[in-house]
């Protein structure tokens, strides 16, 4: 890899519990992930995909093995990292505009100056005409895309997104899919992507690391090959249709899915 | 949901039932010491606002009630929040808490009026025990009720202990402590009554049990009523502080969550 590393770890290891009853939930992880880089892990509930974004987060600590961003040691959380959760994790008692500048209240930033790149944030998203508006009057797709844009306010360099998506239906997780992409092409944050929709990786990852359960583990990186900006019709090419096939070979060989 | 029609129906069963309870006793010569006519609690109620006897120990009582519900309410929710936050507070004072639960607080009344006599002082403290404990235990409850994502969102964003508690767990337990005061304000009103009744210098609950003794029942009646007013004069400032403060809940704008019942 040419570019400098944004995240480097190495032989990553995780249990809960200590003994025979331990439970291994990662083993010996080891990855790095390029500037600017689209990374999505993939794999089936319980492979430790969200145990690992946790640690990355600064949320939770390995047992063993280094895990690093920006060349260090991750000690908890970082002031240049956005995190998007699965559900929105909105506060109702805020506007839109004051849960996009809730990082900007905590990290004591100052409101005035980051006013303009929130506004500007909620446009790209389509969000600019709800600014006002509290989170309970928004529909599900929308409060997901204020939960990114709140992500990305206090323009961290890393973005770590776990299933993001997950809660959405079918439609609006595409839509999504694509409004994320432009933002990314735009912005070009390094991300990391968890999801376990094997589509969904292939659709938006420029590596997909596929990570398989008990313990969980990485399996395969495989780099996707495909032009951007990608749209939804991506899914029909042979190529795309490869990928998936050896996404879901590896899941399958490894019995990850039942 | 209910038109205007139904508005007047109503009215006109209230006075109904009230002019069929003149008329019953009427008719049957009740004696006025076990149940006077409406009539005759609408007389009392006009002698003793004329005379001033009813404004001036309604004001006390009044007084006794807010300084309790003050009290009460700065103790419940400086307590909660300690016991909500630190686990260690909580499991030393867990005994006391449930001791104190199972009580009936009025109970306390009597000596809370030996320890501080006949005046203010002792209606204000039973009515702020009264009031303590049923928003003390929302505030524990809205407290620990903070959702683990949004915790996570704020730990991830390096926010301190007090950041996550003004920016995250007290808005959030806003809805509880509403709650928790609004049932306060009522309780409060009957741990001042009750202290009056065991013995007080002034106040409609003093004007009450002296009544008693003379057999005064229409008079007693119509402090009833005058109290009852209170009661609704209260629910209607702390509805519309809600609408103020709760506008995002969801539970609130439906009417939901309820505290410690009397």
């Amino acid at each position: 890899m040419t570019a400098k590393a944004a995240i480097r770890v190495h032989g990553l290891t995780k249990c809960y519990g200590v003994g025979s009853g331990a439970l291994v939930a990662l083993s010996d992880i080891g990855f790095s992930v390029g500037e600017g880089e689209f990374t999505v892990f993939v794999g089936p509930s319980g492979c430790g995909k969200s145990t690992l974004l946790k640690i990355l987060v600064g949320l939770d600590r390995a047992t063993a093995g280094t895990a690093e961003i920006q060349g260090e040691a991750i000690t908890g959380p970082r002031r240049d990292t956005g995190v998007v959760f699965q559900s929105p994790v909105l506060f109702p008692w805020r506007t839109v505009l004051d849960n996009v500048l809730l990082p900007i209240d905590v990290l004591r930033l100052d409101r005035k100056q980051h006013l303009a790149t929130a506004r500007e944030l909620l446009s790209m998203a389509g969000l600019s005409s709800f600014e006002r508006h509290y989170p309970w009057q928004l529909s599900g797709g929308m409060q997901q895309r204020v939960g990114i844009v709140r992500a990305l306010v206090h323009d961290p360099k890393l973005l770590l997104m776990d299933e993001p998506f997950g809660a959405l239906d079918a439609l609006t997780r595409e839509n999504m899919n694509m409004e994320l992409q432009r933002i990314w092409m735009e912005h070009r944050k390094t991300v990391i992507f968890i999801t376990h929709s094997i589509t969904e990786a292939v659709l938006l990852a420029d590596r997909v690391l596929v990570m398989t359960p008990r313990p969980g583990r990485i399996v395969r990186d495989i780099r996707i090959d495909i032009p951007r900006p990608r749209d939804l019709s991506v899914a029909n090419t042979p190529l795309f249709g490869e990928y998936v096939r050896e996404v879901r070979e590896l899941l399958n060989a490894t019995g990850a899915i039942d | 949901m209910f038109g205007i029609q139904h508005h007047v129906l109503r009215l006109l069963f209230m006075v109904a039932v009230i002019l069929g309870w003149e008329f019953l006793a009427r008719f049957f010569e009740v004696p006025a010491f076990i149940l006077p006519t409406p009539s005759a609690i609408a007389v009392a109620l006009v002698r003793g606002v004329q005379s001033g006897l009813y404004i001036s120990n309604a004001w006390v009582t009044l007084a006794e009630t807010f300084l309790g519900f003050l009290l009460g309410v700065f103790l419940a929710l400086s307590l909660g929040t300690v016991v909500a936050l630190s686990r260690r507070t909580e499991f030393y004072l867990y005994p006391f808490i449930v001791m104190f639960q199972s009580m009936p607080k009025v109970a306390l009344a009597p000596i809370v009026v030996i320890w501080f006599g006949l005046g203010m002082t002792s209606k204000v403290v039973s009515a702020a025990l009264v009031a303590f404990f049923p928003l003390m235990v929302n505030t524990i409850a809205g407290l620990r009720s903070t959702d683990p994502d949004r915790l996570s969102l704020m730990k991830s964003l390096n926010a301190s202990p007090l950041q996550i508690f003004t920016m995250l767990q007290l808005p959030n337990a806003l809805p509880y402590i509403m709650a928790g005061i609004e049932v306060a304000m009522i309780f409060s009103l009957i741990g001042a009554i009750v202290a009056e009744f065991v013995g007080a210098e002034a106040g409609l609950g003093m004007l009450i049990q002296s009544m008693n003794l003379s057999l005064d029942v229409a008079g007693q009646f119509s402090i009833l009523i005058i109290l009852s007013f209170f009661g609704l004069g209260f629910s209607v400032i702390l509805r519309l502080l809600k609408k103020k403060m709760l506008f995002w809940d969801a539970s609130s704008r439906s009417e939901k969550k309820g505290g410690e019942v009397a």
